[in-house]
């Protein structure tokens, strides 16, 4: 009689963590392969179409790192809250509240000041506007103790309701049949650097900023106290309250800011799909890269990749949107799945003549 | 497990378990007695909960053989075990809190998808008379106290019909009036044929109520010896692998300046009730003040106002500080904890809960040793180059086991996460000192240790305010012990003159006023 139950692992080394997540990956593309196989489709073929759909020419490169830019970094915005163990998902709507508050001097002052002021005033607006967002679930739970998850999914629904209201009044594009907003002004657009908006240097910057406010400041120290234990947070001094605030106003800060470089960098206007999932997409890079800004590095790149991938392989094969979701789908739950190995094992026990 | 009239309710073979590379148990042979109380006694980290994990089903055994009344056996699973008739009360309960006794009694029970809950609720009746338990069946956890929190757990063993009961520590949370009612209990459950382990450091526990003491050490198995052979002294040797002096020194006080003055403190708690009644005494440096009382009477909402944790509603606390080259005593009553601490009052506290209060669990010493300091440097970054060199001294000096001072605290056992905590508390030389319940759950060698430093504090010039439960020790080591009951001062009372049962009676009503034995 062999039995298996699980027992948790001492810290395993780099190397075999890394093993594991290879393993992973490889059972991620085999249960793939049957999915495509039982379509009709040769597995290897549509893997390949992937790889070169996400990262075979510059054009796509740069359509690739355009998907992950804004995933990044709201993905940092986020994991700064959820350091504290303040569960933001509200980083769509912070996202919506960051284009739209870029948007209005985008849209309307976009000749009254010189370029590169209008660019910086479209960047501090973004901010603003996200952390402002960010500020309204904060201050409720930092005040009166609401549940922070409800309360920022909520407001989610209430920005994008807001920016329907937008595009179907005020900001409607003057001459359109349909209720959208107009294009930006070529002035209001962020320049280009080696093919991409600018936004993927200070999604970089943000990579590296990120590391140091968690790791070195005395900020980035409060979260983590503030997160583990409210308790021994006031114990230490520290002003809860305080530091929930900033915190999140930073968090939804950098969410508006993703909006703003959506706006400025990418889209060119402001639409329902402006956010378009990504601020759900980057609690998965989040918890992936276990809050470290360089693995959410890694894993919003690879996520882009296969967002692209999955696209091209619509077009190619003729593969159904839903059979190439299912197919991204697969993937994230094995690489997500192979963390519960890294930290557990599956033991067999030996006691063949010792069962009664 | 019928039939069979073996005098063994249970025997352990060659029992060997190890956690990575560490072996908590090697090679264990341990039986039990139908019928019999056996003491398991150990230091933290010798392998006794390990080992009972294991006879209950939580752990299975890497290898070594089980038997229960004469039967081998496999445990694989908690469920097994209470086939078995073995039931183990763990150290953490288990219960949920908003469940009331009843519910949380049959939760998990086999059966129907119904649960009859008046005939539940009979038996449940039925066993708290048999053994004299004092229990609401009706009423919510979340309304107990961790004595009657204790008592569900054990009843929930019994009603699975548990004829082996395995108490970890099961005294660590109780008052000395509550633990004797327990093992009056324990006593009722062997004179009605039951087995029971119970797992402590304790030796005046040990010697109390069991009819064996099986020692581990290391997590080998030193020997099971019977009580009524046994002294104090041998069994703290052979439990700690070298004799160990049972007596706490109390140096004579060299009474200095008042360091600390609380007037008539009173605090309202969240439900409203005064949980601190006009709470007036002072501390001088180089003495210690005991504070003794049963649990729940305002120990940790004095601790707390103390520290400025707690919300004051009426008198003052006042802290004997210097401001501008001058002494003062400065009311800290309504300002906030970082105020206090840019103040530059010299308390240090160390809390009941540890690791949710105290110390940040998953953080490492260097990162735990910072946590009231870190805001003194300047600039916005963390300076961690002091705090390691203060958290390497520590582990120097206090001995701390560990594999490395970036190791998280939680991964240390018990007595080292309280060296750290008391160590940190001691290193910034703070001219005041409170403790509450430092030695909680510690074995004897640690306990010892902390007694020593809370000492060597006092002769340094320290106002010492400890907040314990064993009377025994708050007799030896306190120079004044004040008496709590029900949130107001029973009586200051000096330990060299006054009995322990004045004192236990003094805990139990309180004498209205207190009044200043100086």
């Amino acid at each position: 009689m062999i039995s298996l139950h699980m027992v948790k692992r001492e810290e395993l080394p780099k190397r075999e963590q890394w093993l594991i997540r290879g393993i992973a990956l490889m059972g991620a593309l085999l249960a793939g392969a049957l999915l495509l196989l039982s379509l009709g489709h040769d597995p290897l073929a549509v893997y390949r179409d992937m790889v070169v759909g996400a990262l075979g020419s510059p054009t796509v490169r740069k359509e690739t790192v355009k998907i992950a830019v804004p995933l990044l970094i709201t993905a940092i915005g986020i994991s700064l809250a959820f350091r504290m163990r303040f569960w933001n998902i509200g980083a769509e709507g912070q996202i919506l509240m960051g284009a739209v508050c870029a948007g209005y001097f985008a849209f309307f002052q976009y000749d009254s000041m010189p370029r590169p002021l209008l660019l910086l005033v479209m960047f501090l607006a973004g901010m603003a506007g996200g952390g402002l967002y960010g500020l309204i679930p904060a201050f409720f739970k930092a005040r009166w103790g609401t549940n922070e998850t409800l309360f920022t999914l909520m407001l989610d629904y209430i920005a994008l309701s807001f920016v329907k209201y937008l595009q179907n009044g005020p900001w409607k594009a003057p001459h359109s049949q349909f209720p959208k907003m107009p294009m930006l002004d070529d002035r209001a657009r962020l320049t280009k650097v080696f093919g991409v908006h600018w936004g993927w240097i200070l999604a970089l910057v943000l990579v590296a900023a990120a590391y140091f406010y968690v790791t070195k400041t005395k900020q980035g120290y409060e979260i983590a106290v503030v997160g583990e234990s409210m308790d021994t947070a006031r114990y230490a001094g520290i002003d809860v309250r305080f530091v929930m605030i900033r915190t999140m106003v930073l968090s939804g800060a950098l969410c508006g800011l993703a909006g703003m470089l959506q706006l400025a960098g990418s889209d060119h206007t402001i639409t329902e799909g402006t956010a378009g999932g990504v601020g759900f997409t980057a609690i998965t890079v989040a918890w992936m890269a276990k809050m470290d800004a360089f693995g959410m590095l890694a894993v919003s790149v690879f996520i882009a990749i296969l967002e692209r991938g999955a696209d091209k392989i619509q077009t190619t094969f003729k593969i159904p949107a839903s059979a190439a979701e299912v197919l991204t789908g697969l993937i994230l739950f094995f690489m997500l799945g192979c963390e519960f190995f890294i930290d557990y094992k599956l033991a067999r026990s030996r006691e063949k003549e010792a069962r009664a | 497990m019928d039939g069979q009239a073996t005098t063994y309710a249970v025997q352990m073979k060659g029992i060997t378990k190890s956690f990575g590379r560490v072996t908590a148990n090697q090679k264990i042979d341990l039986d039990l007695k139908n019928g019999e109380i056996l003491a398991l006694l150990g230091e933290n980290g010798s392998g006794k909960t390990t080992l009972m994990n294991i006879l209950s089903g939580i752990y299975f055994p890497d290898s070594g053989t089980i038997q229960v009344q004469g039967q081998k056996v496999a445990i694989r699973s908690p469920r097994d075990a209470y086939a078995l008739g073995i039931g183990m009360i763990h150290q953490h309960f288990r219960l949920v809190e908003t469940l009331t006794a009843v519910e949380n009694i049959v939760l998990g029970l086999p059966g129907g998808r119904y649960v009859d809950r008046r005939r539940a609720e009979e038996k449940v009746r039925a066993i708290s008379e048999r053994y004299q338990f004092d229990l609401d069946p009706r009423k919510k956890i979340y309304n107990m106290s961790v004595s009657e929190k204790q008592k569900v757990e054990i009843i929930k063993a019994l009603y699975r019909e548990a004829k082996i009961l395995i108490l970890d520590e099961p005294t660590a949370v109780l008052t000395p009036q509550e633990a004797e009612r327990l093992f009056g209990v324990l006593r009722n459950m062997r004179a009605d044929g039951r087995s029971i382990i119970i797992i402590t450091h304790k030796l005046h526990e040990v010697l109390a109520i069991s009819d064996r003491v099986a020692i581990l050490r290391k997590g080998e198995h030193i020997g099971t010896i019977e009580t009524a052979d046994a002294t104090q002294e041998e069994l703290t040797e052979k439990m700690v692998g070298r004799p160990v002096s049972l007596s706490i020194a109390r140096p004579e006080p060299r009474r200095g300046e008042e360091m600390l003055k609380v007037v008539d403190l009173t605090c309202i708690g969240p439900d409203r009730v005064k949980v601190l009644d006009r709470v007036s005494f002072s501390v001088h440096a180089g003495e210690i003040l005991g504070v003794a009382g049963i649990s729940g009477s305002g120990q940790r909402e004095l601790c707390e106002a103390i520290a400025g944790l707690y919300p004051v509603t009426g008198g003052s606390i006042l802290y004997n500080c210097r401001v501008n080259g001058t002494q003062v005593m400065e009311n800290i009553v309504g300002q906030r904890s970082d105020q206090i601490f840019r103040k530059g009052i010299a308390m240090a506290f160390v809390p009941e809960d540890r690791l949710g209060m105290g110390l940040v669990g998953s953080m490492d010493m260097v990162d735990n040793v910072m946590l009231r300091s870190y805001r003194s440097t300047p600039g916005i970054f963390v300076d961690r180059k002091a705090p390691r060199k203060i958290a390497q001294s520590l582990v120097r000096e206090l001995e701390i086991q560990t594999p490395d001072v970036t190791t998280p605290v939680r991964r240390l056992s018990g007595g080292n996460v309280q060296k750290v905590l008391l160590g940190r508390e001691i290193a910034y030389g703070p001219s005041v000192l409170v403790a509450a319940y430092p030695v909680r759950g510690l074995d004897i060698s640690s306990s010892y240790k902390i007694y020593d430093m809370l000492n060597a504090q006092k002769e340094k010039g320290v106002a010492v305010i400890y907040v314990g439960e064993d009377l025994d020790v708050l007799m030896e080591i306190s120079d004044r012990i004040l008496v709590l009951c029900g949130g107001k001062v029973s009586k200051i009372a000096d330990p060299r003159t006054t009995g322990k049962e004045e004192i236990g009676l003094m805990m139990l009503r309180g004498r209205g006023e207190g009044e200043e034995i100086s």
